[in-house]
């Protein structure tokens, strides 16, 4: 069994060992519970094997709201070691525990949060959105989801058997080379990381294919919506970065299994070329997140102010500019390594440029809500949060591409605030916002508005709370990842921080009451229009859920906003004709790939060989037999189809 | 005019491309793989680009113009080059139905793969017997890494060459079996180009 | 998947790697890159190999006679061409080719300004003592 032994559960050390004792409970429970209640029938029809882009997506979300959950665990034991651990006092967290976890907080909510967040949210909404069936792949689509939830599950194993990676979330050398870093913390960063990359990868290029091949019939370019449009330059950005992250987590492999030395001290290593080429991905990686996530307040923002979006071409150019530009910046994420001023200068000037296009789009935003019959519902507020929150963000970020800037601010707190800042004011609370927004598509009844509310308030005061302080105490010269620190005059900032960390921990909760509430109480909030917000794009013109098609007839588009158009000119006719269609059935493929991944993953993890190439053969051979059975389809008539929508046109009336 | 509503319709030359609804099945799975293609050539980049930076660290050890055979890596260039040429032949083969001229060019273009592969091990046993194994410098840990990955993938085309032949066979030409084919010679010709790149930075610049 | 609801488009737009609908021309097509990917190829084994280019060139020379290569690849066996159809695929190509060109420029003027910069390895180990 390679390197595994009982020595991996770690017993001696109380804080993971509760961890471990928790989360196996809670995992095993679940499995329990949906055993005797005979739900696996049902999950595994509907759920499990789908290849439905609606119930991925579904999938998706959930993913990143649990491990929301975990990442934000991770934070508030930061944060609370960093309340007391000043002056002489150590703390409860020894420095190879608080080491794992601000690795694994990082990992886990850029990997595991963010990115499952904003690609669930795309993988729901753009068909809907472009008027078409599903994705260009659903099978692929499948497969892409259960490998990014792989990577989840051996990031979370490592909690209770083994160990994490101490190295910070981009693990740099040389410390995570095997001298530094000998145990299996390392491992289970870069095989958890490689699996669920290669899931990234595929569906960012199903997500390009289906933008650019599969569109209803008239949705020229220029008709997309402004979410279609951010989640395709998203989604080049992923195929165009991840193989980056792929080859370079993959010559770090190398160099651990097989005595490479890419990045090693000797024989001839470069430490400073894995820094070049992780943020070659690092820095396409956040545009990444952020372009969706503008995508979504451009929805939400036109929606609720009643009016078509401001300036339409020119959030095009600008979302494009910023997908090009993400390409031209990456070295200000390590000005002070030695690159020499010209170098330093390029970068820096790139980096500056690229916050244009990003002021266009909020000029766009502003413009759109002036005189516009501005409705606040909680989407809407979330992405007023997002205006303010973000600039501030985002305006710390130009100092810090000044490069004489940047060397004072490198890897200070007044950074960890800045990245926060950008990342929680804009895609945590892009993905708030189109949670909120999309809810009621995907299940058929709104959210409670009253819970919505404080979960927002609470983030937002807690937000503020917890990072503007660290903004001060970057600039006093305070270092990220400390796990204690001499200076008492820090202190107060730390404590004010722990505040705003526990009132973001309200935050959570209320978010957690106001799904568990409004399942409770949706009869109150049952929508059977399709259409609760009175929105202008396609998606809210099928029922709530949508059919499993999407739309009986592909919708003829004729402008810009379809939808608000069809409701202009007198509302939407039913089609004259129903064409019978036919509809990909289920297919375990993805779920049997990820789970001969997992195998494979923890194998090569623990040097279990065996095990490795027998998990890595039935991948192969899960491929070739999925790949050689007849592809199944089945067909929906058209009778049934025109039955449908005539019953849902009862049902709404 | 009107938004298009019938195949007729669709012929209208006024209608834009980007216009006329979704596109038809064969041409999304094409751009979807020249998709992944491009992909893998970006990863190939990365690659490159390590090889680029560490191609002078041979630690005091041997370097590329003291290993590299170029009558040897001539022989694997032109096995590679026919076997690109013979997989076109063998997809348009295909295209017109002509079977027997199909399972010739396949078994062409796996007998060329195949000894270019075989040529590649026999080149890296021989750099290893001599003590130039990828963890005896940076220069040879990229080298081994960026060639062998090409290696690689040319194994899994022989693999994928060796099912297509079998479902063609037990299935026909139906129009999914030609999709994967048509995926298929995408495949192999990057393959050949990555080839080109290859033999021209690392072997052809190397030997100097 | 989406319904095949007009096959009529089949020929309006190309996919990357297929011939034209008129096959009777691809043979030649192969044939012809082939000849002239034989002629490169030979062409840079003779640069690389002999003195026939001026020393300092052969870089560059070898540089254009591969894109030539590639380029010869791309015609002549993937179909890639400029026409009307071809769009998405020239775009993808396009935005493919200038993200590995911004890499390995990239990567190659960062690390050269950082080796510049680096104290020489000798000079470490003489601070280590």
């Amino acid at each position: 069994m390679g390197k595994l032994s009982w020595d991996a559960i770690p017993i001696h050390q109380p804080i993971p060992m509760a961890a471990s004792l928790f989360v196996t409970f809670a995992v095993f429970g679940t499995l329990g519970l949906v055993t005797w209640k005979r739900w696996w029938p049902y999950l595994w029809r509907e759920w499990l094997t789908s290849v439905d882009h609606k119930r991925i997506g579904v999938m998706y979300v959930l993913l990143a709201l649990v491990l929301l959950l975990r990442g934000f665990i991770d934070a508030i034991m930061m944060r609370s070691q960093l309340a007391i651990a000043a002056g002489g006092a150590a703390g409860y967290l020894p420095p190879e525990h608080y080491d794992q976890i601000f690795s694994a907080h990082g990992t886990i909510m850029i990997f595991f949060m963010a990115m499952p967040f904003m690609i669930g949210l795309m993988n729901f909404v753009v068909p809907l959105q472009l008027g078409v069936r599903d994705v260009a792949f659903p099978v692929l689509n499948a497969i892409s989801f259960w490998l990014t939830a792989s990577g989840a599950l051996l990031v979370n194993v490592s909690l209770v058997i083994g160990e994490f990676a101490r190295t910070g979330w981009l693990a740099y050398p040389p410390l995570s080379e095997l001298q530094f870093s000998p145990g299996v913390g390392v491992d289970y960063y870069l095989w958890a990381l490689q699996i669920s990359g290669i899931g990234t990868l595929l569906a960012g290029i199903n997500m390009v294919t289906t933008i650019l091949k599969l569109r209803a019939p008239g949705m020229s370019y220029m008709r997309m919506p402004v979410f279609c449009w951010t989640a395709l330059a998203s989604s080049m950005l992923i195929v165009a970065a991840f193989p980056i992250l792929t080859a370079t987590f993959g010559m770090l492999l190398l160099d651990r299994y097989v005595g490479m030395h890419f990045f090693t001290n000797g024989g001839g290593g470069n430490v400073m070329l894995y820094f070049n080429l992780i943020w070659a991905w690092g820095h396409p990686e956040v545009y990444i997140l952020i372009l969706p996530a503008f995508g979504i307040f451009s929805e939400v923002i036109a929606t609720f102010s009643g009016k078509a979006l401001f300036g339409y071409r020119s959030m095009v150019l600008a979302t494009l500019a910023i997908c090009v530009l993400s390409f031209m910046v990456w070295l200000h994420h390590f000005f002070t390594m030695g690159a020499g001023a010209n170098v330093n200068a390029f970068f820096g000037i790139m980096s500056m440029i690229i916050a244009v296009p990003t002021g266009v789009k909020l000029f766009n935003w502003l413009f759109t809500l002036f005189r516009g019959r501005i409705r606040y519902e909680v989407p809407l507020l979330w992405a007023i949060g997002f205006m303010v929150t973000f600039v501030i963000g985002g305006v710390t970020g130009v100092l810090m591409a000044v490069p004489p800037a940047d060397f004072v601010l490198h890897n200070s707190l007044f950074l960890v605030a800045h990245f926060h800042n950008v990342i929680i004011g804009g895609v945590l609370f892009g993905a708030m916002a189109g949670y909120n927004y999309w809810f009621p598509k995907a299940f058929g009844f709104t959210l409670d508005k009253r819970l919505g509310l404080i979960s927002f308030w609470c983030w937002l005061i807690g937000f503020y709370l917890a990072f503007i302080p660290l903004y001060l105490v970057g600039l006093l010269g305070m270092t990220r990842r400390m796990q204690h620190y001499a200076d008492l005059s820090w202190q107060p900032y730390m404590i004010v921080a722990e505040a705003g960390a526990v009132i973001i921990l309200c935050g959570i909760v209320a978010t957690i009451a106001q799904l568990v509430i409004s399942i409770r109480t949706r009869e109150r909030r049952r929508d059977r229009s399709g259409d609760p917000w009175n929105a202008r794009t396609l998606e809210w013109s099928t029922a709530s859920p949508p059919p499993g098609y999407n739309f009986a007839v592909l919708p003829q588009v004729k402008s810009l906003d379809a939808f608000w158009s069809m409701k202009q000119q007198g509302g939407i006719a039913l089609p004259q004709r129903y064409d019978s269609i036919e509809i990909p059935k289920n297919s375990a493929n993805g779920f049997v790939t990820a789970f001969f991944a997992v195998v494979t993953g923890f194998a090569l993890i623990w040097h279990i060989w065996w095990m490795a190439i027998l998990g890595l053969l039935c991948a192969a051979l899960t491929l070739f037999a999925f790949g050689w059975i007849k592809r199944v389809e089945h067909e929906v008539s058209g009778a049934q189809l025109a039955e449908a929508d005539r019953s849902r046109l009862r049902g709404s009336t | 005019m009107n938004a298009p509503s019938t195949a007729a319709d669709f012929a209208e030359p006024s209608i834009p491309l980007s216009a006329r609804g979704p596109a038809p099945v064969r041409i999304v799975v094409a751009y979807g793989f020249w998709i992944f293609l491009l992909s893998d050539i970006i990863m190939f980049s990365a690659l490159f680009a390590s090889y680029a930076v560490l191609s002078g660290q041979t630690a005091g050890g041997p370097s590329g113009h003291d290993l590299f055979e170029l009558r040897h890596v001539g022989i694997e260039t032109l096995c590679l080059l026919f076997s690109s040429y013979t997989c076109g032949l063998g997809v348009l083969a295909v295209e017109r139905r002509r079977m027997k001229g199909f399972y010739v060019a396949f078994a062409l273009t796996f007998v060329l793969g195949a000894t270019f592969l075989g040529l590649e091990v026999s080149e890296f046993a021989r750099m290893i017997g001599q003590g130039a194994g990828p963890s005896r410098s940076a220069f040879l840990s990229a080298f081994f890494s960026l060639v062998g990955l090409h290696g690689v993938h040319v194994s899994i085309g022989l693999l994928w060459m060796c099912f297509m032949t079998g479902q063609i066979t037990v299935r026909g030409p139906l129009d999914f079996v030609r999709r994967r084919l048509l995926c298929f010679s995408l495949f192999w010709h990057a393959l050949d180009i990555i080839w080109v790149a290859l033999l021209t930075m690392v072997y052809l610049m190397g030997a100097r | 998947m989406t319904e095949n609801s007009h096959p009529e488009a089949d020929s309006i737009e190309h996919a990357p790697g297929d011939d034209d609908t008129d096959h009777s021309g691809s043979i030649l097509s192969y044939t012809v890159g082939l000849i002239f990917a034989l002629l490169l190829t030979g062409a840079s084994f003779i640069v690389s190999q002999t003195h026939l280019l001026w020393a300092p060139g052969v870089a560059a020379g070898l540089a254009v006679l591969g894109i030539a290569q590639m380029g010869v690849h791309l015609v002549f066996f993937l179909h890639i061409s400029t026409g009307r159809d071809n769009t998405n695929n020239v775009v993808a190509l396009t935005f493919g080719l200038l993200i590995v060109t911004l890499i390995m420029s990239g990567s190659l003027w960062i690390m050269a300004n950082l080796n510049m910069n680096m104290v020489p390895p000798s000079a470490i180990m003489e601070m280590q003592r």
